[in-house]
């Protein structure tokens, strides 16, 4: 049995147990359905054609995780970004972890999506947002929606602002030979609230895993939120993450998309500006190596008139990886005034490495200010002459000018100490100590 | 401190110096002139160790040892430093982040421990107010957006952090106007010693009069054909290098 007959086939064991009159359950019934007719995406669609699924499907994943592990803190505390204070919301192979968790009801929301489809104060949210951004089209992200049932749920009222960062940390620990995980995350920014939010996917063991997880935001008017996903995942673990933000007048998403480690990263990065004066930002640094493989998909819808958004995507490929970079804007015929600007950059550190470039704009309106720019390189001779001559060795001279080439995308990260760890992941990558405080 | 014997040096198959013999004393300041095309980039980089040339025969010896085999950060801690004609931009990395950078592994190479933050940050204010250049100049990225006079100043700032035995500079008269030239000359006269040594190149006698040289040479066509004193680079001013072309031709 392939991975999709599996899954359409374990539905309706996936029922039992469910609220099949909730509405949230009509949802996952038509989502199921169109995930049949379409099954996974092959290389055949447009959209899919510089990544294969076709390794992963026939892969006998666990669906449903049998048993809740317990974890030692101590073991894990280095997926944390434990130097400051933060809500944590943890799940261990796709169970939520109390333990490990630190949630909150104290004036914001900051829970799980079981609780949040249960219990009735979360009714009207759930009812008001739930699947209302993501597609219903997409194949995957329907496959995400017949089977949502756990994830992170993150409402921030009117003028609200959590006290601290919140971590989303998804944990597996290989009890399953092969385990496929479905997180589905809501976030909801209402007008004037902020919030900062870190996730992961961390694999603790070298056995298969399968993420394809969905995270719906939705910011309100004047509403700030800043999303981090950090990638650094084990060399047997992937990952689709399907994003879907929805933003009112005023408001301003950031998204940080940190691709440093796994087999196969799929982001579809989706941007709905529904109102003016928006500012959605998208940021991406990827360092690959060994036969790794991140393929960012953005889209950012202008439907609107005075917004902006900026996409800025550095890669750094090695060794046999491969990237694919698709970043595609839309601005509708009263969307006058838009200022897109996206820049994707890539640096080539081997011969048999790829990346695969591609912008693609939709313009309908005829006052706007879009720009983009795609480069493909290798390190510059004369900078590595340069630095050597200062006796920078060449190894940490090359690490320097890596290290400087994503720089600017650090520079917008507004945690300070998740900017330092990163800084560090990105060092212990290309195997070299900054000689300077970053 | 520096000896070069007959050394010949190509790039893509193109020979392009042809058998050079020049000697440097320690506490001397070598002039190197000669018109476009005639050689005297690649001397500076051939001696900083850039891999993009070729060396065929000959070979350079800092204080009796043949340079041949270092890379060019193995030359940079024995003491050799090239002021660049065209610095290269650096974009997020901050001036104050390179030097710390740079001066640290030289004194790894040499199995020293870091600078102490304090001492480094007193010889970087030490230095940089020595070339007269603006504390916020220090925390932008490197070369970034510098103006040609700007990216000259700060090869010289590098130069009196690193302390180097042999510094060679590559027109760094070019791109500064007569206030910069006076404040880089002045720069360089302090850092002269009796135990380090300087090469200038330039096309000008006018840096001459600022950073007065023991001995000028004149390359051609990858050969230095004419070595005196000071007198003739004002001679080279006065007369052109076309009675040298003539002379080297027969």
């Amino acid at each position: 049995m392939d991975l999709k007959e599996k899954l359409v086939s374990s539905f309706m064991a996936f029922e039992d147990g469910l609220d099949l009159d909730h509405p949230v359950h009509e949802e996952r019934s038509s989502a199921i359905k169109n995930f049949e007719t379409k099954g996974f995406p092959t290389k055949k669609d447009e959209a899919w054609k510089y990544t294969s699924l076709r390794g992963l499907e026939k892969i006998d994943f666990s669906i449903f995780p049998k048993h809740e592990t317990t974890l030692e803190y101590k073991d894990v505390k280095k997926y944390f970004l434990h130097e400051i204070d933060t809500y944590k919301i943890v799940f261990v192979d796709g169970v939520y972890s109390s333990y490990l968790s630190e949630t909150t009801h104290d004036g914001v929301d900051v829970c799980l999506m079981s609780s949040a489809f249960s219990k009735p104060m979360f009714k009207q949210v759930i009812e008001v947002y739930f699947n209302k951004a993501a597609s219903k089209d997409e194949s995957l992200t329907s496959l995400n929606t017949a089977f949502s049932k756990e994830g992170a749920y993150i409402y921030i009222p009117k003028n609200k602002m959590p006290k601290k960062p919140i971590q989303i940390l998804h944990l597996a620990t290989g009890k399953e030979p092969a385990l496929m995980l479905q997180p589905r995350n809501l976030i909801v920014a209402e007008d004037n609230a902020e919030v900062q939010i870190i996730e992961r996917h961390q694999s603790l063991t070298g056995n298969e895993v399968f993420t394809n997880s969905v995270t719906e935001i939705f910011a309100g008017k004047d509403a700030i939120v800043d999303y981090y996903k950090v990638q650094n995942d084990e060399p047997t673990a992937s990952l689709v993450d399907n994003t879907y933000i929805s933003q009112k007048d005023s408001s301003v998403v950031r998204v940080h998309t940190f691709s440093l480690g796994g087999k196969l990263i799929r982001n579809n990065l989706n941007f709905y500006q529904n109102g003016e004066r928006i500012d959605s930002t998208l940021k991406g640094i990827t360092i690959l190596g060994d036969k790794q493989h991140v393929d960012h998909h953005t889209l950012v819808h202008h439907a609107q008139p005075n917004c902006e958004s900026h996409q800025d995507y550095k890669g750094i490929f090695g060794d046999s990886s491969t990237g694919v970079f698709n970043g595609k804007i839309i601005v509708d015929k009263i969307a006058q005034k838009t200022d897109a600007f996206q820049q994707n950059n890539n640096i080539l550190l081997s011969d048999k490495s790829t990346i695969n470039s591609k912008p693609q704009l939709e313009i309908f309106a005829d006052d706007v200010k879009c720009s983009h720019g795609c480069t493909i390189g290798q390190l510059d001779d004369e900078a590595l002459f340069y630095l050597r001559s200062r006796g920078i060795p060449k190894k940490e001279a090359k690490a320097l000018l890596m290290y400087a080439f994503a720089n600017n995308v650090l520079e917008s990260v507004r945690i300070p100490e998740l900017k330092l760890r990163i800084n560090k992941i990105i060092a212990d990558k290309l195997g070299v100590r900054m000689g300077f405080d970053l | 401190m520096l000896e070069i014997k007959n050394l010949h040096a190509s790039v893509d198959g193109k020979e392009i110096l042809k058998g050079i013999n020049l000697k440097v004393n320690a506490g001397e300041v070598h002039a190197i002139m000669g018109p476009n095309g005639s050689g005297k980039s690649t001397l500076a980089e051939v001696i900083a160790g850039q891999e993009e040339f070729e060396v065929g025969e000959g070979s350079i010896l800092l204080e009796g040892e043949d340079l041949e085999e270092l890379s060019p950060e193995e030359r940079a801690h024995k003491g050799v430093f090239l002021s660049f004609q065209y610095p290269v931009e650096i974009p997020g990395v901050s001036v104050t982040n390179f030097m710390k950078t740079a001066i640290n592994e030289s004194r790894k190479a040499q199995g020293l421990e870091d600078m102490p933050a304090n001492e480094m940050l007193k010889k970087i204010r030490e230095k940089s107010e020595m070339l007269e250049i603006d504390r916020k100049f220090l925390s932008r990225s490197l070369n970034e957006g510098f103006s040609g006079g700007e990216k000259k100043r700060n090869e010289i700032f590098q130069m009196a952090m690193m302390e180097p035995k042999l510094a060679i500079l590559d027109e760094t008269d070019s791109g500064l106007d007569i206030d910069a030239l006076r404040i880089v000359s002045n720069g360089v006269n302090k850092l002269r010693s009796k135990d380090n040594a300087i090469i200038v190149i330039t096309h000008y006698q006018r840096l001459l009069e600022y950073i007065v040289p023991d001995f000028v040479h004149v390359l051609y066509n990858g050969k230095i054909v004419k070595s005196g004193t000071k007198e003739l680079a004002l001679e080279l001013e006065e007369k052109g290098y076309d009675w040298l072309k003539e002379e080297a031709a027969v």
